[in-house]
């Protein structure tokens, strides 16, 4: 079986749950083979998570530098990686600076790049949603070794617990003057909450939560269910929630299991970051709401009514199962 | 100080977008197209430069016919002059030929210091193509800005994505994308309109740009299958009369979702 090369995202202590979906869908094409690039001793420490999630081979690619400048270590990681391994595919989960570590490699290797992909073949045919979720585009690459990044959310983690063989990639030296360098890092407090794009819950709050006590109930739901919290535009511009909550055209695309709207009235922009969620809920005072149009489960009512006695029963369950 | 500025016209987010059925690409001809909101903040961003520093700003654009309107808009807003990368064989093309042939056009700008560009058309969505011009350039990326300081010869930014703010520092030249939340562009005034009429405007093609490009591909990729999406139905509809938390939560537990 030829090796999968899947990026593995982390905090230095843990991996993402993201990286354990890349795992289980890496194993489609091939063996996967994780690549950790951290300060030394990083790789050790994610070796027995990794190998449980299925990966069979983990490349440490360490240095003092890898955690200092952006995106370029993690280039430079998975090419030399590609260049000893030969694999099937690279993946990447679809963050930010999966996108562009991505594209970079692609653009290296001279290879196709498929983004954001929601299901992946054996064959290696890549199913993408776009344009807001009015298509569904089904790819595939045709030129070198693909590079795909995965749309976070898309696949479910499994244990695949085997023994990984540790191999080392020797990272070159940075060069100052072609890579930015990261002088401070303020990590969004996290709390207990999953990530917004890997969350298998969002709550979201628009304009109807009236501000930024409001959204107290929108978190207390969101923590009943286990779920992360999002936001409108409308809400983050009017200041009610932090920008790297917002959901929509300009924000995250998640696709939760669930996802609950709580006075969203549902514009376009809105939509097109949420609409392929599995179940989606709305709560809005508005009949006319066009996010009730597209609601399996819509109440026309106040949400301050709504909310909260969701939250109870939630709890209840919760506490009883 | 020399700024190029990457601009794209996309179709209008607001209207229906359509893929075409021959090769599956955007069908502009049934599109209105409009230069892509985030790309005004770039230019915004290098006039502000230009005020507080001598700059020369030039726009770049690569796209059919139409995209000069996208050119002459940020020429309207002040700046210098245009580049439109104009050539029937770039039709389809794929991320990685689209930054091979921006960053071409970038190296035909002498001295360049600093490339700007949106961190996200709001019609491709890898958000990547900055990204991957710097890695052409061998530029340090400095992408999805929000706040930017051009100082002494060295960028000093503020990056945010969905993990949260870092800074970031980097010698010039170097490549910044920038957010929508960095400034709010400036319309362009009568007069801006106007003399955006006489400023030069050079048209290039790919043999301009990639003379000697041995076994060019247009596209790495290529698509199976695209089939529009049904839109999605409105389910159970309720309307609260003080038990609609209850209701929920019983559906949200048949459908074992809690």
């Amino acid at each position: 079986m030829p090796e999968v090369l899947v990026l593995v995202d982390h905090d230095g202590e843990h991996v993402n749950k993201s990286t354990y979906e890349l795992l289980a869908v890496a194993r489609r094409l091939g063996d996967p083979g994780a690549v950790v690039v951290g300060t030394p001793g990083t790789a050790t420490r994610l070796m027995e998570s990794l190998a449980r999630y299925g990966a069979t081979s983990v490349h440490a690619a360490e240095s003092k530098d890898a955690a200092e400048f952006l995106v370029t270590p993690a280039v430079d990681a998975l090419e030399l990686a590609v260049r000893d391994t030969s694999p099937a595919a690279v993946l990447v989960s679809a963050t930010t600076d999966g996108r562009e570590v991505a594209a970079r490699l692609a653009a290296r290797l001279g290879a196709g790049l498929l983004i954001d992909a929601v299901d992946l073949d054996s064959s290696g045919v890549v199913t993408q949603i776009v344009f807001g979720g009015s298509y569904t585009v089904r790819s595939q690459v045709t030129h070198g070794i693909p590079v795909i990044t995965v749309r976070p959310g898309a696949f479910e983690p499994e244990e695949h617990p085997g023994e990984a063989v540790e191999r080392t990639i020797t990272l070159p030296v940075v060069d100052p003057a072609t890579s930015a360098r990261v002088t401070d890092r303020r990590t969004a407090p996290a709390g207990d909450r999953p990530g917004l794009t890997e969350a298998t819950v969002v709550v979201s709050g628009g304009r109807g939560v009236g501000g930024a006590d409001g959204f107290e109930l929108v978190e207390q739901l969101a923590d009943a269910l286990g779920g992360a919290v999002g936001a409108s535009r409308a809400a983050v511009d009017a200041g009610y929630y932090p920008h790297r909550f917002q959901v929509g055209q300009t924000g995250k695309t998640v696709s939760p299991q669930l996802y609950i709207a709580l006075g969203i009235s549902g514009a376009i922009q809105h939509l097109a970051g949420m609409q392929t969620s599995k179940t989606i809920v709305a709560v809005n005072k508005d009949p006319e709401a066009p996010i009730l149009d597209l609601a399996d489960y819509g109440v026309v009512g106040d949400l301050f009514a709504v909310a909260p006695q969701l939250t109870r029963e939630v709890a209840a369950r919760r506490a009883v199962g | 100080m020399n700024i190029v500025v990457l601009v794209k016209q996309v179709p209008d987010s607001g209207a229906e977008r359509t893929l075409s059925r021959t090769d599956h690409t955007l069908d502009r001809a049934g599109a209105e197209l409009v230069l892509d909101e985030i790309n005004e903040r770039a230019a915004e961003e290098a006039l502000r430069l230009k005020e507080t520093a001598d700059a020369h700003i030039t726009v770049v654009s690569m796209g059919p016919d139409s995209a000069l309107d996208a050119i002459r808009k940020v020429l309207a807003m002040g700046a210098d002059r245009g580049i439109h990368i104009c050539d029937d064989r770039l039709h389809g093309a794929d991320l990685l030929t689209t930054a091979k042939v921006l960053a071409a056009a970038v190296r035909t700008v002498a001295d360049v210091d600093l490339v700007l560009a949106g961190d996200a058309a709001t019609d491709g969505g890898a958000s990547a193509v900055p990204a991957v011009v710097a890695d052409l350039l061998a530029l340090p990326q400095v992408t999805h800005v929000r706040q930017l300081d051009v100082d002494a010869g060295r960028v000093r930014a503020l990056r945010e994505t969905e993990n949260g703010q870092t800074t970031l520092d980097a010698p010039l030249p170097a490549l910044v994308s920038v957010t929508e939340k960095i400034n709010e562009p400036r319309y362009p005034s009568f007069k801006g309109i106007m003399a955006a009429k006489k400023k030069p405007v050079d048209t290039v093609g790919l043999d301009d740009l990639l003379p000697d490009a041995d076994g060019f591909l247009v596209s790495r990729t290529r698509v199976v299958e695209a089939v529009p999406r049904p839109p999605r139905a409105a389910g159970t509809r309720i309307a609260d009369d003080g038990s609609a938390g209850r209701q929920l939560a019983a559906y949200l537990i048949a459908q074992k979702l809690v």
